[in-house]
């Protein structure tokens, strides 16, 4: 008894001790869970998987509300490696039609971490990709058969028709590039955004907004439910749609007469801005760039060298020929050159000692409204000439740089502001231009005479071609083409909504009018004569060019309060009577009455089936 | 039994205890539930889930403790040999008769339900060594007794052992604790220290070298500390020989300084200085024994002479006495490996549901890393993760403070026996929490090594919770029969 009493105190040894483990402990705690971060961050990359919840993109219209463009639901194959037990791998490959080869070939590319980086056996990867709803019903059938596997949906692009397939554009998987300048972070490799036409220009308000779900997982990658039940989850916000300003039955009638041959064709509607029909040929079919054989469509069609992925409308810089001598025209009557009493004289062409510009036979001398009408080179030709040496500019340069400004402000020489992404500047002439070419001073209206009827340094695209025919219409003034008319819950961008006057005064417009509408009365534009009740005014043009001439059709209709302006432009396609202004005809002839005229049927049938020969020189 | 037994035994118990351990138990179940919920599942209470199992057990546990105070005081005494060598028994025949279960041969299958009778073997062990140690003439001074003393503590820690249960047998070291209550010198603690501070640091600190290029580190530091102990010793078990120390210290000092001096010149290895002055304070210790007869510089001697030679036998021993993911376990504990998959993922996956818990923790049911089963053995011996990820710093400290208010107020009870018998048991009661405390919560912040043994009233499993609770209800009913012996 007295020796325990002898040790008693050890007692507070062995109390001592514990206290002091459990204060460490507790110390170790406090670091653990209050001093830093690290084990936070830790748990969260653990336990919580995001997964993105991919947004319908946006359905596209045409103007009078037919689908173009909608959403189709394709379905991929997933396959968890880890529940994957006792396949009949011979039953598999037969059900979703590939060989015993592809099978092997498509496991090992899925289970390589080089090209898979997210590959796990416990977690759903993809095994076949984009299956369409026949193929994928046969699978499902037997699916239970096959333990692991899976079939998660997905929605490609599917088109109403074949119309129409440049400005739309088609959808695809990201590009490294692309991925790159995405400085939000918003895209994902394997995203799919649009790659041309409205599809890319309106990426931003088609694709919407992916979501986000966060799932918890457990340590063999299992999905065990909803983190905090969804309420950090993000819904995706389905994209918006969009109404084009396309009239798919002028843009079906573009397509036809256009086929078998090269060039565009744009129109637009002058009091808007709204392109009404945009045609580029060759033409491709956007239902086979979508799902499966996009890779393999894509690169015959980018091998092809009529290069039919070529939106020729916008990136087509063509020489405009006669359909210019409307813009030269208004420069020489705006600058005091010219006024409706002055006259050239045209004996068979413009004759400046060795220089000589050809023209064929009509009245000389001549005034600006017979010679719109008449299309007469040598008006043109003097007219820049007195231009360039008018006295009221100190030198050639400074004269050129007013005509250049002009040219300007009626939209050439630079990219007009459409919403397609591929849309080019064309090219404009400016005085350091040739005074780079020729030296400073060295050169007179005479150098560059061919400027003055469209031709030589001259670059247009059709679709600043059909502008010019709209701001005539308009009497001096244009609001910027576009294709969308309405996005939903969205507003269109105010420039589409902005008209933008040129340096031209509106009575000018008015003479110039006058020529045009002679020229679709008794001059150069004389089909548009078989149909007077249209009113229409016209312009032809002719480019030459190494091979045949490329022909060339600028008007609007009617004259008074105009519908529609057309520009057209066939490649190789000879005198711009022959097939450019009956095809600018028949679209008038099918916008404002709302369809051919049996007689017109007839022409379109022969334009349609008439095929030009190209060669396979580079284009 | 007449009424006023009856209320007398109700004011007798000691209620703090009892209080303690329903919150304990309570706070353990709420864990359990959550380290075995499933996110989607809502069965509270089946028998298919182990919540609903532990609460079969819990239920039981209150039985076996109502039956333990109501049973006389004065049975536990008596039944403490006879239960002793039944447990033997039950011990041996388990090692024969129990399946593999994840390579332990300690579970006895009965039906539906399956027990490990080395959780209850504890309880016997106790209540053995109890009994014997208060037996009238017991003293620890006499060589047989204490041999006796110990085979009561051994035998059934080579049972354990062999039943592959190495965690469940290392507990009964506990008892050393008790041991040291009851008069055993605080030297063999103190031995026992160091020879786990010479082990760590040898290991960690062995190819470690100072800028010499010639002197490992580990070996050094340790070899230094052999002088100072030796001192601190004679200081404490001869303290007229002061000048027996002061002349170590001056020794000491000047073999040091005279080998840095070389060093500077001439690198080697110090240790070989350290080991010469160890073997100069044997022959000096030898001298004095001689001359003045007294064992005690026999055991300081012997002290010196085993930490030399424990110092350079730790990487032997490391290496060939343990199994290679023992070793693996102890590198990783140590920060020489990094095995985040192997061997260090069990406790780097504890440490983040932990960590992640914060201040308050992330809420009851919200803990992802438990429940997600990165953490393994969550619902049992990592049930402590399960407590830190949803209860948070708060939490998790509210259970370190329960346990230290048990143990506390269980050595306090212990204190207050009038019997050697109640003290001793009592002593035993709390090393064995002791220990559980210290090697669980130890293993799951990363500080100690990885040994299975559960945390009390919170790991799942019905032996562990029934043997603790045999534990603590023995002594509380031993506790209150103090009065009348």
């Amino acid at each position: 008894m007295e020796e325990s009493h002898q040790y008693e105190g050890r007692k507070f040894v062995i109390g001592g001790f514990v206290v002091v483990v459990v204060l460490i402990y507790m110390v170790r705690l406090f670091v653990l869970q209050i001093s830093t971060d690290d084990y936070k961050k830790n748990a969260a990359s653990n336990a919580l998987l995001k997964r993105v919840e991919y947004p319908s993109r946006g359905i596209i219209y045409d103007r009078a509300g037919r689908l173009l463009v909608y959403n189709q639901p394709m379905y991929d194959v997933m396959l968890v490696v880890s529940e994957m037990k006792g396949l009949d791998t011979l039953d598999f490959c037969r059900t979703v039609k590939i060989t015993r080869e592809e099978f092997d070939q498509r496991m090992a590319e899925m289970k390589n971490r080089n090209a898979n980086p997210g590959y796990s056996p416990y977690t759903q990867q993809l095994f076949l990709s984009m299956l369409t709803a026949e193929e994928c019903g046969v699978l499902q059938e037997k699916l239970f058969k096959f333990h692991g596997f899976y079939v998660r949906q997905r929605n490609i692009r599917q088109y109403g028709s074949t119309l129409a397939s440049h400005l739309l554009g088609d959808v695809g998987e990201i590009s490294q590039k692309e991925l790159d300048r995405d400085t939000l972070d918003y895209y994902a490799a394997g995203d799919y955004v649009g790659k041309a036409g409205v599809e890319r220009y309106y990426e931003e308000e088609l694709r919407g907004t992916k979501g986000v779900k966060i799932l918890l997982r457990d340590v063999r990658g299992r999905i065990k439910g909803q983190y905090m039940g969804g309420q950090y989850d993000q819904k995706p916000i389905p994209g918006k749609n969009l109404t084009l300003t396309i009239d798919s039955a002028l843009q079906a009638l573009g397509e036809r007469l256009m086929q078998h041959k090269i060039g565009a064709i744009v129109a637009i509607e002058p009091a808007t801005g709204e392109i009404l029909c945009m045609v580029s040929s060759p033409t491709y079919d956007l239902r086979e760039m979508s799902g499966k054989q996009r890779r393999k469509t894509f690169s015959r069609l980018f091998l092809d060298p009529h290069k039919p992925l070529y939106n020729r409308a916008v990136q087509g810089v063509y020489p405009p020929g006669s359909t210019f001598k409307a813009a030269q025209g208004l420069v020489y009557l705006e600058e005091g050159i010219v006024n409706t009493s002055t006259l050239y004289p045209c004996p068979h062409g413009f004759r400046l000692g060795r220089l000589k510009v050809g023209c064929h036979g009509h009245a000389s001398p001549i005034s600006v409204v017979p010679a719109l009408s008449t299309s007469c080179n040598a008006y043109f030709c003097w007219g820049l000439y007195y231009m360039m040496r008018h006295k009221q500019y100190p030198d050639a340069d400074s004269a050129l740089t007013v005509w250049k400004d002009h040219m300007v402000s009626m939209g050439f020489g630079y990219r007009l502001g459409t919403d397609l992404p591929e849309e080019v500047r064309g090219f404009i002439p400016n005085a350091s231009f040739y005074d780079k070419r020729y030296g400073k001073g060295r050169w007179t209206g005479a150098t560059i005479i061919h400027i003055g009827i469209g031709q030589a340094e001259i670059g247009l695209t059709p679709l600043q071609i059909a502008n010019l025919g709209a701001t005539i219409a308009n009497r001096g003034y244009f609001i910027t083409p576009h294709l969308a008319r309405r996005i939903e819950g969205g507003t269109i961008e105010e420039r589409y909504r902005t008209p933008r006057h040129t340096s031209v005064r509106p009575e000018y417009y008015d003479i110039v009018r006058q020529g045009m509408r002679s020229a679709a009365i008794g001059g150069t534009c004389h089909f548009l004569n078989t149909m007077p009740e249209l009113q229409a005014c016209g312009k032809t043009g002719t480019a030459q060019n190494k091979g045949r001439d490329h022909g060339a059709f600028m008007g609007f209709a009617p004259m008074e309060n105009p519908k529609i302006a057309i520009a057209v432009y066939v490649e190789n396609g000879g005198f711009g009577a022959t097939f450019a202004v009956p095809i600018g005809g028949l679209l008038m002839q099918q916008y404002l009455q709302g369809k051919l005229s049996e007689r017109n049927e007839a022409v379109a049938e022969r334009i349609s089936n008439t095929v030009i020969h190209y060669g396979l020189q580079e284009r | 039994m007449d009424s006023r037994k009856g209320s007398s035994l109700f004011r007798s118990i000691d209620w703090v205890i009892v209080v303690l351990y329903l919150i304990l138990v309570a706070f353990g179940w709420v864990s359990i539930y959550g380290a075995s919920y499933d996110f989607g599942t809502t069965e509270l209470l089946s028998w298919e889930s182990r919540t609903g199992k532990q609460f079969v057990w819990i239920l039981c546990s209150f039985g076996v403790g109502f039956v333990l105070l109501m049973l006389e005081d004065r049975l536990y005494d008596m039944l403490a040999f006879p239960s002793y060598v039944l447990m033997l028994l039950l011990l041996v025949a388990t090692i024969f008769l129990a399946g593999d279960v994840k390579g332990s041969h300690s579970w006895l299958q009965f039906g539906p339900v399956s027990l490990q009778p080395a959780e209850f073997a504890k309880c016997t062990t106790a209540l053995a060594l109890a009994k014997y140690m208060s037996t009238y003439g017991f003293s620890m001074r006499n060589p047989q007794q204490c041999a006796k003393m110990a085979a009561i503590i051994l035998i059934p820690i080579v049972l354990i052992i062999a039943q592959r249960e190495t965690g469940s047998a290392l507990v009964y070291l506990s008892f050393l604790l008790m041991l040291y209550r009851e008069g055993m010198p605080g030297a063999i603690l103190y031995s026992g220290f160091c020879a786990v501070v010479y082990f760590v640091v040898s290991i960690r600190f062995g190819s470690l070298y100072f800028p010499d290029g010639a002197t490992p580190v580990g070996p050094f530091a340790m070899l230094l500390t052999v002088p100072l102990s030796a001192i601190g010793m004679i200081m404490v078990y001869l303290p007229e020989r002061k000048s027996v120390a002061r002349t170590i210290l001056l020794a000491s000092a000047a073999a040091l300084l005279l080998g840095a001096g070389v060093d500077y010149f001439v690198h080697f290895n110090l240790n070989y200085v350290l080991l010469g002055l160890c073997g100069l304070i044997l022959l000096y210790l030898a001298y004095n024994w001689l001359a003045e007869r007294s064992y005690r510089y026999l055991l300081i001697g012997g002290f010196v002479l085993g930490s030399a030679v424990f110092v350079y036998s730790a990487d032997y021993l490391f290496n060939s006495a343990l199994e290679e993911h023992q070793q693996t376990r102890i590198r990783v504990l140590l920060g020489m490996e990094d095995d985040p998959t192997g061997a260090g993922y069990n406790v780097k996956q504890s440490m983040i549901a932990i960590g992640s818990g914060g201040l308050s923790g992330k809420g009851f049911l919200n803990g992802t890393q438990t429940k997600l089963k990165y953490v393994p053995e969550q619902a049992t011996d990592f049930i402590f993760c399960t407590v830190g990820e949803e209860e948070g710093f708060i939490g998790s400290s509210a259970v370190l403070v329960l346990f230290l208010a048990l143990i506390l107020r269980i050595i306090a009870l212990a204190e207050r026996q009038t019997h050697a018998f109640g003290r001793i048991y009592g002593y035993c009661v709390a090393s064995v929490f002791i220990f559980h405390l210290l090697i669980n919560v130890g293993m799951v912040l990363g500080l100690t090594p990885v040994i299975g043994i559960p945390l009390p009233f919170f790991s799942y499993g019905g032996s562990s919770l029934w043997g603790f609770t045999l534990l603590l209800f023995i002594f509380l009913r031993i506790d209150a029969g103090r009065e009348r012996r």
